[in-house]
């Protein structure tokens, strides 16, 4: 980071976006980034209605049912984490 | 010594003969008829030092007597009106010293002893104390025993007092005299004071007196338990046993008196120090020219004292001292500069000195080699050996010696200049340290010393080390600073909490420091504090004595930062322990360690809650022992109440029960705060609560019943407080029933009971339940006899109460009642009170409006108004005027009849000699103009119009604004069409003034013509206009921004009256110019004068404009079109496809400034469109912002970041996606950063719409990255 950078409101900027958990950086690795898309995914199957409801009709469960399954599976949604390589 | 001691008599001795004659000489010229018989014995001749009896600041001192137990900041009590000096040194403000600003009350921090580490019973465990080390119980024996000793010496002292007396009168008996003497050993009642006030004066005097030929009775005594600030002489007990500076020899060694240096007690493990004056070698001569400043006595060290003391018995002729002082006898006792110690603490006067010496040595040293050579010629001279046996003299005493001193009066000389010299340049510290002031030697001294650091044990590095840190932070530059609190922070438990509060606090304590050092003295022990955490139990009593003088510091941040510390340090150390440190300072003998001590554990309770403390407080309210410590339990509930405001109502109950005892103790000044404390706790708590108070309704009736003075003053403000919490029915019953004694001290000369009184009526009439009826005829008859007197104007404070007082009455009465009471006295002859008088009258008529005030009333009032208005000298505040105002709006059209008077007096004002009458008589035209209009007085107003166009020619500025301002407010009220003069007329005189650069000249005109061209524009010809354009670019300059903005819009408004093509060739024109300002101004006027006129009639101008090759008009161009289409908003999607090809352009400039403009116009033109179908020409642009992503220069990476946050809102995240997902993950970590960085405020801003966008990821081996939900059919 430049000197300049430090005062303006980038830092600020970058300040706020380190605190939503689903943001990224430049070290984030397939694995996490996509964790967090599945984890926004289901948050956002759970948080409209509708789209539940069309799941349920697809899978023939019941709304409750389907909520209940997406949340369950916002625990390790991909699995557990590779091993890293590199060390 | 003897020798000593014999010279000064021989001196003075001399000096009385000297004087005698001199005196003899003048007796002559000395006419007794007209100064009348002086009598010199009356004279106090001695004065004393070290008793607190006299404050120096006698408005201080008359508030603190009376105030001495009613706590307000003294910010407030003090803030009289003082003409002069803040003025001065304007600009540059030196850095204060916070001595200078302190009080003598304030000062007696400096007193306070840093008592040693005391034991931490938490890390202990199960395991006896050290028998060495300081417990809970050892601090409590030994206050017990303090108390003791000054008990004994008390009693002692009485005793004596008594013999003397006895012997007194039995002397007296046989001369058979007066009771003169009796009247002299009364205890002075300080609230009856002006009732014998010549009895106590003579006592006081005798007082003062007495000590000079009483016998040392021994002891250092002060005895009186509680001195508060500006006690009086004659109220401490007997003044024999003051010690006297004059009392004792003024010895060289006696730079560590405790009266002139405070902090010699302050470092007890410091060097005595005594012995290291005794060491220095004593000189003759050097009369000590230190200079003369206008400094408190108390400050100066003995050494300028010695001189300048007149000695005892001589007459105090100050002329004649000087001629007489420097005889080198007495001189002998000075300490020389050289040798003043630097491990003592200094006086301000010892740095004078050393910074002197330092001077004059740099002027007196040896010439060097070059330097003799460069002065001589290189021939003729030879350069002689030094004799082998010859070793130069290298003590300090004989280099001093060898220095040229006056041994007569020292006459100031001439420097000689020299320029080669650097003066004031310190010398470097070593490694990298900062400037040492020459006060810091004695912390910093060891830092000078060039010991090889390996040398020394580890224990004394970490000491080095920190004293290097703290001196960074304290004298260092900002980053030096910054770099060393982070040291200090990280290290701070390897350092210890030992080593580091050693170090800081004696800093705090030193007399020299100053604001700014202490506040970052503060922000060390705030830091620290933090990470030792419970390590620092044993050193809380320490830090508080420190921190707690913060907490009455008139500076409003030092005590918020007071506070900040003591409630992390209760967080830190833990309630148990904040309690056993403060607790033996709860009886404190001293009344200012006391007040301390109850505030800082108000604070102790805000930061560990009240129920914590509950049980102790309890506890201490009801001590046996002593009152001091009811007293000071009673005033830690009324600190709380004040600091923590509502947040005491759950636990008030609990408050007021452990105080109510209070109100029947048998301490006088016990009941007083009980009071205080209640009215504090009401105060707090309104307006509910009242339920808690119901235990002390009744004694406190019974208190205003049977006190008088003080007491029942308190007593009466808890009541006030109280009553507004109470039910209607019983507010008024209560209010009835005080309102008798309300009455009767109506009448009683003492101001702060007037206050209290007047603060009370308030109160109780603003409650509801209170009767108008009962108002009128029971309140205001007594109320207006004794409160409205001309006396009351002339405080300011009275004047404020009683006109609040008085608007609150009003409230409930009505406002014919107050206003028929007082309206008399708008003619009354002094200005002051007609003042007030006239504020009252506008709060009030203000507030309810004038329906109640009858046509005879109507008159006098006008009638009054008008008298008040013309016999004005002076109205800084505009009282007058406002008032003037007030009533005329509130009055409506019944004022008709008065209109021409008025209007008369107006004009005829306005040609007055003085500017202020003319700028106040336009003034008031610009606020009746409104009622002018509703009277149907439009002829006059007309002609009054007419009359301030003719005083155009103003030349004082300020005049001149408020009548460009009436006419503002006549054109308002009557249109164009009927102004006279016609706006044809008027407009050409205003061109002119358009280019008077006085602000508010400036602003009213702009303002007015600003006015003409929206409303009127067609009566003036397009040339006028045009020749207005030019001279409002001009004001695009101007510094305030409303003219700015008025600037700006008038250009819209003449635009839209001559058509747009004239004012945009101006205005384009005008982007050539160079100052930054002017072209921004410039910009903002061509797109406000596009969103007037429509933006087809002003774009093919503009965008032909970005042709010209110049860098500013083109950037000016663009900046322009942000504007534009950041005003025009949705409009934007008719003209998107026409700017693209030159955003085209301009986005891939060269310069970075074009590139910078032309993203934030596309981001304005993107949110402007969002939803109106311009995707195809937004891709078409996104596609040219997006490579500047790697631009590095914050405007420019801005601007580029909003640009495509925009096309996020008008495109949709799932595009701006795409763009992002080529670079998530590319090799480059640069790439990546910044890539990630769009994603990341992509992801905060559209988080959901992602959802849908996000690529699909192939599984790998054990996990599953694939979203199958999303391909769910049905």
């Amino acid at each position: 980071m430049q000197a300049s950078d430090r005062f303006n409101i980038n830092s600020q900027l970058e300040h706020l976006q380190a605190k939503y958990v689903g943001t990224g950086h430049a070290d984030l690795n397939r694995f996490e980034w996509a964790v967090n898309i599945q984890r926004d995914s289901y948050a956002s199957y759970v948080g409209h209605y509708p789209i539940l409801a069309y799941f349920a009709i697809a899978e023939n469960e019941s709304i409750g049912r389907e909520r209940y399954n997406f949340m369950q599976k916002m625990l390790l949604p991909c699995g557990l984490p590779p091993e890293r390589e590199d060390d | 010594m003897e020798d000593d001691q014999n010279n000064i008599a021989k001196t003075q001795e001399e000096r009385r003969r000297m004087e005698q004659q001199l005196a003899a000489l003048n007796s002559v010229a000395y006419d007794t008829d007209l100064y009348g018989d002086t009598n010199r014995e009356a004279y106090v001749s001695s004065i004393p030092a070290t008793d607190d009896d006299e404050n120096l600041d006698a408005v201080e001192n008359d508030i603190a007597r009376k105030m001495a137990s009613y706590t307000a900041p003294k910010s407030l009590l003090k803030d009289a009106p003082r003409g002069g000096d803040a003025d001065e040194d304007v600009g540059f403000n030196r850095p204060k010293k916070i001595i200078d600003r302190e009080d003598e009350y304030r000062r007696r921090r400096l007193q306070r002893v840093f008592s040693p580490e005391r034991i931490d019973p938490f890390a202990m465990g199960e395991k006896t104390p050290d028998p060495s080390m300081r417990t809970y119980a050892d601090v409590m024996k030994e206050e017990s025993l303090r108390r003791e000793k000054e008990e004994t010496l008390k009693l002692i002292a009485q005793k004596k007092k008594e013999e003397e007396e006895a012997a007194k009168a039995g002397k007296v008996d046989s001369g058979g005299a007066a009771v003169a003497p009796v009247a002299t050993q009364k205890r002075r009642n300080r609230w009856d004071q002006s009732q014998d006030d010549g009895v106590e004066a003579a006592a006081a005097k005798k007082a003062k007196t007495s000590d000079w030929d009483l016998p040392d009775s021994g002891g250092p005594g002060r005895w009186d338990a509680t001195p508060t600030p500006g006690r009086v002489a004659a109220d401490a007990t007997p003044s024999l046993a003051r010690r006297n500076r004059w009392d004792e020899t003024p010895t060289p060694g006696r730079v560590a008196d405790s009266d002139a240096t405070p902090a010699g007690a302050v470092t007890p493990g410091a060097t005595p120090a005594g012995m290291t004056w005794d060491a220095t070698p004593k000189l003759a001569g050097l009369a000590t020219p230190t200079p003369k400043k206008q400094r408190s006595r108390w400050d100066e060290t003995p050494a300028t004292m010695g001189s300048a003391t007149p000695m005892a018995g001589a007459t105090p002729a100050a002329a004649y001292t000087p001629g007489v002082t420097p005889v080198g006898g007495v001189e002998l006792a000075t300490p020389t500069p050289g040798a003043i110690n630097l491990r003592g603490p200094m006086t301000p006067e010892q740095y004078n000195l050393l910074r002197w010496e330092k001077d004059i040595e740099e002027r007196n040293r040896p010439l060097t080699d070059e330097e003799l050579d460069a002065m001589f010629p290189q021939e003729g001279y030879k350069i002689l050996e030094p004799p082998p046996t010859y070793v130069p003299i290298r003590t300090p005493a004989r280099k001093l010696l060898a220095t040229p001193t006056p041994m007569g009066t020292p006459l100031y000389s001439i420097p000689e200049e020299n320029r080669g010299q650097q003066f004031d340049v310190p010398k470097e510290a070593p490694g990298g340290l900062p400037f040492m002031k020459p006060e810091d030697y004695q912390y910093f001294g060891a830092l000078l010393n060039e010991e090889d650091e390996e040398e020394l044990s580890p224990e004394e590095q970490k000491e080095r080390k920190i004293m290097k840190l703290l001196l960074k932070v304290k004298n260092g530059t900002p980053p030096q600073r910054k770099t060393a609190l982070r040291q200090l922070t990280d290290k701070a438990r390897e350092f210890g909490a030992g080593p580091l509060f050693n170090r800081i606090l004696p800093l705090l304590m030193q007399p020299t420091l100053e604001d700014q050092e202490r506040h970052l003295l503060v922000k060390v022990i705030d830091r620290v504090l933090y990470k030792l955490d419970e390590l620092v139990r044993p050193y809380v009593h320490k830090i508080l004595v420190v921190i707690e003088p913060l907490l009455i510091d008139e500076d409003y941040y030092a005590r918020v930062e007071g506070r900040e510390i003591i409630s992390n340090l209760s967080k830190a150390a833990g309630l148990a322990t904040m309690i056993a440190a403060m607790r033996p300072d709860i009886d404190n003998i001293d009344e200012y360690v006391r007040n301390t001590t109850a505030r800082a554990f108000s604070v102790v309770a805000s930061a560990l809650g009240i129920p914590a403390l509950l049980p102790f407080l309890k506890a201490v309210c009801q001590s046996k022992k002593s009152w001091q410590a009811r007293h000071t339990g009673i005033k830690i509930v009324q600190q709380i109440a004040i600091l923590i405001g509502c947040a005491v109502l759950p636990h008030l109950r609990s408050l007021v029960e452990i105080i109510e005892h209070g109100l029947n103790d048998e301490n006088q000044k016990v009941r007083t705060i009980t009071a205080l404390s209640l009215a504090a706790l009401a105060e707090a708590a309104a307006p509910y609560g009242i339920e808690s108070f119901d235990s002390v309704l009744k004694p406190l009736w019974k208190g205003i019943r049977s006190h008088r003075g003080k007491v029942l003053a308190a007593f009466l403000k808890a009541i006030g407080f109280i009553i507004p919490l109470m039910d209607a029915i019983y507010a008024s019953y209560y209010t009835k029933e005080v309102m008798v004694i309300l009455i009767r001290e109506f009448q009683s000369p003492d101001e702060e009971m007037k206050k209290i009184v007047l603060k009370v009526v308030k109160q109780c009439v603003s409650t509801e339940g209170v009767e108008s009826d009962y108002i009128r005829n029971d309140i205001l008859p007594e109320f207006f006899r004794n409160f409205w007197v001309r006396r009351m104007a002339l405080d300011r404070r009275n004047y404020k109460q009683l006109v609040e007082t008085t608007v609150e009455m009003a409230n409930k009465v009505g406002v014919a009642d107050i206003v028929g009471r007082i309206v008399e006295d708008l003619k009354d002859e002094s200005e002051p009170y007609r003042r007030m008088v006239m504020e009252t009258i506008e709060k009030v008529v203000a507030n309810l409006g004038a329906s109640d005030i009858d046509s005879r009333l109507e008159e006098l009032l006008i009638d009054g108004i008008l008298y008040a208005f013309q016999e004005q000298t002076s109205d800084d505040a505009n009282v007058m005027l406002n008032g003037f105002g007030a009533v005329v709006n509130s009055l409506g059209q019944r004022v008709k009849p008065y209109l021409p008077q008025i209007c008369g007096t107006i004009k005829w004002r306005l040609n007055n000699k003085s500017a202020k009458v003319r700028q106040q008589a336009a003034d008031l035209i610009s606020r009746i103009a409104v009622v002018m209009k509703q009277c149907q007085e439009e002829q006059l107003m007309g002609h009054l119009g007419v009359v301030l166009y003719e005083y155009l020619g103003e030349e004082y500025p300020e005049v001149l604004g408020s009548i460009l301002g009436a006419l503002k407010a006549i054109v308002n009220v009557i249109g164009m069409t009927k102004m006279t003069p016609p706006i044809k007329d008027l407009l050409p005189r205003l061109t002119p003034i358009l280019k008077n650069r006085h602000e508010k000249v400036q602003e009213n005109c702009i303002d007015l013509v600003g006015r003409i061209a929206d409303r009127g524009a067609e009566f003036v010809p397009a040339r006028e206009w045009m020749r207005i354009c030019f001279e409002l670019l001009e004001m695009l300059k101007a510094h305030k921004k409303g003219i700015r903005r008025a600037t700006v819009n008038t250009f819209g408004y003449i635009a839209k009256a001559i058509g747009p093509q004239d004012v945009l060739a101006t205005l384009l024109n005008n982007l050539k110019v160079q100052e930054r300002q002017n072209r921004v101004c410039t910009t903002v006027a061509i797109a406000i004068v596009a969103e007037t006129c429509s933006p087809f009639t002003v774009l093919p101008a503009l965008m032909n404009e970005y042709r010209v090759p110049e860098l500013n008009v083109q950037n000016g161009v663009l900046k322009s079109l942000s504007f534009l289409f950041e005003y025009i908003g949705e409009m934007g999607k008719d003209y998107i496809y026409a700017v693209t090809p030159l955003l085209e352009d301009a986005l891939m400039d060269r310069d970075l400034v074009h590139r910078q403009t032309a993203a934030s116009a596309v981001k304005h033109m993107a949110l402007g469109v969002a939803g109106l179908g311009c995707e195809d020409a937004l891709v078409h642009l996104l596609n040219y912002v997006w490579p500047n992503i790697f631009e590095t220069s914050p405007h420019v990476i801005n601007a580029v970041m909003e640009a495509i946050e925009g096309m996020r809102v008008a495109l949709g995240a799932a595009i701006v996606l795409n763009y992002c997902l080529q670079g998530l993950f590319h090799p480059a970590r640069k790439v990546r950063e910044v890539y990630w960085k769009i994603y990341n405020s992509l992801y905060i801003g559209a988080q959901d719409a992602l959802v849908a966008a996000y690529p699909s990821l192939e599984d790998e081996h054990n996990n599953v990255y694939s979203r199958p939900e999303l391909l769910m059919f049905v």
